[in-house]
């Protein structure tokens, strides 16, 4: 397939072992990929935060950059900015864009996938053929899950992961705290949520939590890399990019480094 | 003149829709209505869900109605029970204490002073457990089966249905009806429910399976 | 369409007027979840509630196989009747009345407290019973009774322990739920008067003084106020949904029955509560139904109240009505499903909304019934900004209210109205820049220089205001050298892109090869 990919603004920038991985894996699965080099950002965070005149430019940015018909599908490591296209991007063009916008909208957003149900759904793989022997536990980030419905579609390529330890995370369907600019405005019920997400994760005694949102990561390892806490966070697609021949090496934890 | 509260609601509602106007909508019915259930089921049913929310459950024949009746108003110790007027009287040629029958005059404090309520039922539900009683003669008024703390309630099967819809449909609007499901109860502490509040803290239950 | 009966331009209809009720707090949302947050108490108490409710509601809603149909209903019901309330709050007073009832109409909260009040005097009385009631709670009914001499009991048994404890309600089913069983305790030793002195804090106890004290009022007092769950325009027929029995009392045993109904409970047909009377106790106390629910149309010669009066309150609804989006919260039933599945609620408290209406459904009802921009730093314009838009309540709510996208809404109309000029301003630049990719890129770079704030680790772990909040517990990475862009354009991104097809191109071959016989 002839894949668009969209490297997400935190992905390129803050997180680009996530899309790197995404890029190796779809490659390796056999598939073309295709950067559209003036990408940039879905525009969630100002819709999130009660801005919706201002990423009028980046909707349509969006919708430009991967309306090519050749590009079959877009994809992103991302349940959430997937959301925002799917769910956010229609309702922006229809209040502040014209007919062309909702038009070119509507076309981008039918082929628009997170990377678990891009795989699971339309690849119609679980085995990508990835390899890490280690424990891991697994949190489903809101999107991926109450918006996007991915539900055991992450879990189904993780269990088909060679020599990988899946533990199930308790009250995993509860949200980390991290809500974007709420864990900003709202610090202090974002903290307790991310104490309690924090407490049930190191309690699996994992060496990896992973999830499908580099954001979600980003709380809950930030967290973690706070309390010194030997589990760190780890993209899916970089425990599905891991293969034999590529292993993905852990880095040594905070706690390892200082002993 | 001046304008009614009345007059300004609805034109508020009015202007309301007309700023924000709202695409008519079909309702889907797909949910499961006129469901049937053969009278072993729906007896199996309604037992299981009354006993899960604490109600006792006696199940008998009709001819066995007065033995049953009295067998319960004993266990109880009942001395005093009170009954709506139109209730069938054969129902009591086994029980020895004093009988009070029910009028729209007699002032609630008479009805705390019974020990217990004998009364029929309009239509019940047995997946929910839930008995409708609409003031019947043979119900009684609301506050007779609400003061006494022990309500004792005869459900025929034939008047037990398989889920809401179809006890929605036996009722009568314009009647007072009561649904009630086990005796009262709350969750009110910490949500943990405990059995017996303000209404009857007991409700006894004799299902007549052949009526 | 029915025809408008006015003339001119249609007026946006007011919100609740500031100042008055139950329905703004006196500080925003993050500023009273900063307290409520160190109270080890509440937080254990909360999280124990919710934990045991959740459970409960999944176990009876998974039981019904229909249950996604009775959403679907119960949504499309309350959709068809706020598109037709005209006319069915006006059957529902013609029906209403012909069963021997009195209709009042009131514009407000204070207009609905006059209306009870001077119906309570007109009864000779300066004591009622009440069945707990969000819409009188919301008007603060009790407090303007109070100031006209007349005393309200509440006798649903955690409004009791509320009332006694000069608190407030902070959950919409059980508003004393942020009080455990050894508090309640204290409370009615302190509140009941002559109460035994033993007593002890075992719920079923707790629940039995409750009913020694209660009695003598439900016996001797005749005037009750309640709210309605349902009123059903068809018949006529009003509904009150409880568990203690205290509902039925006030119902029952009193002359005179006030009944204060908010207009968008009004349901169309009788048949109607077929639907509802699934969807309400399953999501609610997570019970398959309710112990009782009462049904009664106007009045009955013989049988309870012989004089009912219905107030229909707006009080901020028809401007909630007017939001093309916002109106889905008048679709709202009270179950309080969303509060009990909220990560933040379960945090924060029911207090940390300082309405009546907490929780994700309040974030989104309360600002549009009472406005959320009434002064500079509106509590309420807080509300919608107390959720991590994390969905729980939308998969949970039987009315399948879409409270993310309210709450999304919500923050949009409050930035445009007032925006936090800050905010807005580095909205504005953030959007300028991600929408100029050339800009983009060179941003991206300068982001590089973010490494100089980072630690030996790597992690950044002080940030300055507004980010302090979000650094005092969490360290923030520094940005990579390199971006994926930059890596995708380099010879080690080709090379490793290369690689990697030819890995996936070997182990296709093997898996397919002859000798692989395993798959």
């Amino acid at each position: 397939m002839r894949i668009g990919l969209f490297a997400t603004c935190l992905g390129d920038t803050l997180f680009p072992d996530a899309v790197r991985a995404t890029a190796v894996l779809l490659a390796r699965l056999g598939h073309e990929l295709v950067f559209p080099p003036d990408q940039t950002c879905c525009g969630q965070m100002h819709v999130n935060t009660g801005y919706q005149r201002e990423p009028v430019p980046l909707v349509r940015g969006f919708a430009e950059q991967f309306g090519d018909p050749s590009i079959e599908a877009v994809v992103m490591p991302s349940g959430s900015c997937a959301g925002s296209v799917r769910h956010q991007h229609g309702i922006v063009a229809e209040r502040y864009g014209d007919a062309a916008l909702r038009a070119g909208v509507a076309a981008v957003q039918s082929k628009t996938y997170e990377l678990s149900e891009f795989l699971v759904d339309v690849l119609g793989v679980t085995d990508v053929g990835a390899y890490f022997p280690h424990r891991v536990t697994y949190h489903p980030t809101c999107h991926s899950l109450r918006l996007l419905r991915v539900g055991e579609k992450p879990l189904r390529l993780l269990r088909a992961v060679e020599s990988i330890d899946l533990v199930e995370l308790p009250e995993a369907d509860a949200c980390c705290g991290f809500g974007g600019t709420f864990a900003v405005k709202n610090a202090d019920t974002s903290s307790a949520m991310l104490a309690d997400k924090m407490r049930h994760v190191t309690g699996t005694g994992a060496a990896v939590c992973t999830a499908g949102d580099s954001s979600c990561l980003m709380h809950i390892g930030g967290g973690l890399s706070r309390i010194k806490a030997g589990t760190r966070t780890l993209h899916l697609a970089q425990i599905l990019a891991s293969t034999r021949t590529s292993p993905y090496v852990l880095p040594s934890t905070p706690l390892e480094a200082t002993r | 003149m001046t304008v009614t509260a009345r007059e300004t609601i609805l034109a508020r509602i009015r202007d309301a829709q007309a700023l924000a106007p709202a695409p008519a909508v079909d309702i889907p019915r797909d949910y499961r209505t006129d469901r049937t259930l053969p009278d072993a089921d729906r007896l199996a049913l309604l037992a299981d869900r009354l006993v899960d929310y604490k109600a006792e459950v006696h199940t008998c024949t009709a001819d066995r109605t007065s033995e049953v009746i009295a067998d319960v108003l004993r266990e109880r110790g009942v001395c005093r029970l009170g009954i709506p007027p139109g209730l069938d009287r054969t129902w009591l040629s086994a029980y020895e204490g004093e009988v009070h029958t029910d009028s729209a005059d007699t002032p609630a404090p008479e009805l705390d002073a019974l020990d217990a309520v004998l009364t029929s039922s309009a239509v019940t539900c047995a997946e929910t457990g839930t008995i409708f009683l609409d003031a019947s003669p043979d119900q009684g008024r609301r506050a007779l089966t609400l003061v006494p703390d022990l309500h004792v309630c005869v459900v025929d099967l034939s008047s037990v249905t398989a889920g809401v819809p179809e006890a929605v449909s036996r009722l009568t609007p314009t009647r007072p009806t009561t649904l009630i499901s086990g005796p009262s109860a709350t969750s009110d502490v910490e949500l943990e429910r405990v059995e017996g509040v303000h209404g009857p803290r007991t409700l006894a239950v004799v299902i007549r399976t052949d009526v | 369409m029915s025809t408008p009966t006015y003339l001119g331009m249609p007026a946006l209809p007011p919100r609740s007027p500031y100042g008055t009720g139950n329905l703004r707090g006196d500080r925003t949302f993050p500023k009273a979840a900063h307290d409520e947050l160190r109270n080890d108490q509440l937080r254990r108490n909360l999280g124990k509630a919710t934990h045991t409710i959740r459970a409960k509601r999944l176990a009876v809603t998974g039981e019904l196989p229909d249950w996604e149909a009775l959403r679907d209903a119960g949504s499309a019901i309350k959709t068809d009747t706020m598109n037709r309330l005209p006319e069915l709050l006006e059957q529902l007073e013609a029906k209403v009345t012909e069963a021997g009832g009195t209709v009042h109409w009131a514009r407000d909260g204070a207009e609905a407290n006059d209306i009870v009040t001077r119906l309570v005097q007109q009864t000779g009385s300066d004591e009622v019973i009440k069945v707990k009631s969000m819409a009188t709670q919301e008007i603060g009914l009790n407090e303007h009774l109070a100031d006209q001499g007349i005393k309200a009991h509440e006798t649903d048994l955690a409004e009791l322990i509320v009332q006694l404890a000069d608190d407030k309600p902070s959950h919409i089913l059980v508003p004393a739920i942020h009080r455990n069983r050894d508090e309640i305790r204290e409370i009615f030793r302190a509140g009941i008067p002559g109460v035994d002195p033993e007593l002890d804090a075992v719920p079923a106890h707790l629940a039995a003084a409750a009913r020694t004290y209660l009695r003598e009022k439900f016996l001797t007092t005749p005037v009750a106020v309640s709210g309605a769950n349902f009123g059903i325009a068809e018949t006529g027929t009003l509904s009150v949904v409880e568990s203690e029995g205290n509902g039925r009392m006030c119902l029952t045993l009193p002359d005179t029955l006030i009944t204060v109904m908010g207009i968008e409970k009004v349901l169309p047909r009788y048949a109607d509560l077929e639907v509802f009377l699934q969807l309400l106790p399953r999501s609610s106390t997570g019970e398959r139904m309710n112990p009782y629910t009462s049904l009664w149309t106007g009045v009955t010669p013989g049988d309870g109240p012989q004089n009912f009066h219905l107030v229909l309150l707006d009080n901020g609804r028809t401007a909630a009505l007017a939001d093309r989006i916002g109106r889905q919260a008048l679709n709202c039933i009270r179950c309080s499903a969303c509060l009990n599945v909220c990560p933040v609620y379960e945090r924060a408290g029911g207090h940390a909304y300082g309405s009546t209406y907490p929780g994700p459904i309040g974030a989104v009802l309360t600002p549009q019934l009472a406005g959320m921009d009434a002064s500079a730093d509106d509590p309420n314009s807080s509300l919608p900004y107390a959720s991590t838009l994390c969905g729980a309540c939308y998969d949970a709510c039987p009315v399948k209210i879409d409270i993310p996208s309210l709450l999304v809404e919500l923050r949009h109309q409050h930035t445009e109205a007032v925006g936090r000029a800050p905010e807005k301003l580095a909205m504005k630049a953030a959007a300028a820049v991600m929408g100029r990719p050339g800009v983009y890129r060179t941003a991206q770079k300068a982001a590089g220089l973010g490494r100089a704030l980072a630690g030996r680790d790597g992690q950044i772990s002080h940030l300055p205001p507004p980010f302090n909040g979000w650094s005092a517990s969490r360290d923030t990475p520094a940005p990579p050298r390199q971006s994926f862009r930059a890596w995708l354009g380099s010879a080690e991104g080709a090379e490793a892109l290369r690689a990697a097809a030819e890995e996936g191109v070997r182990s296709r071959t093997e898996a397919d090869g002859p000798d692989e016989e395993e798959q």
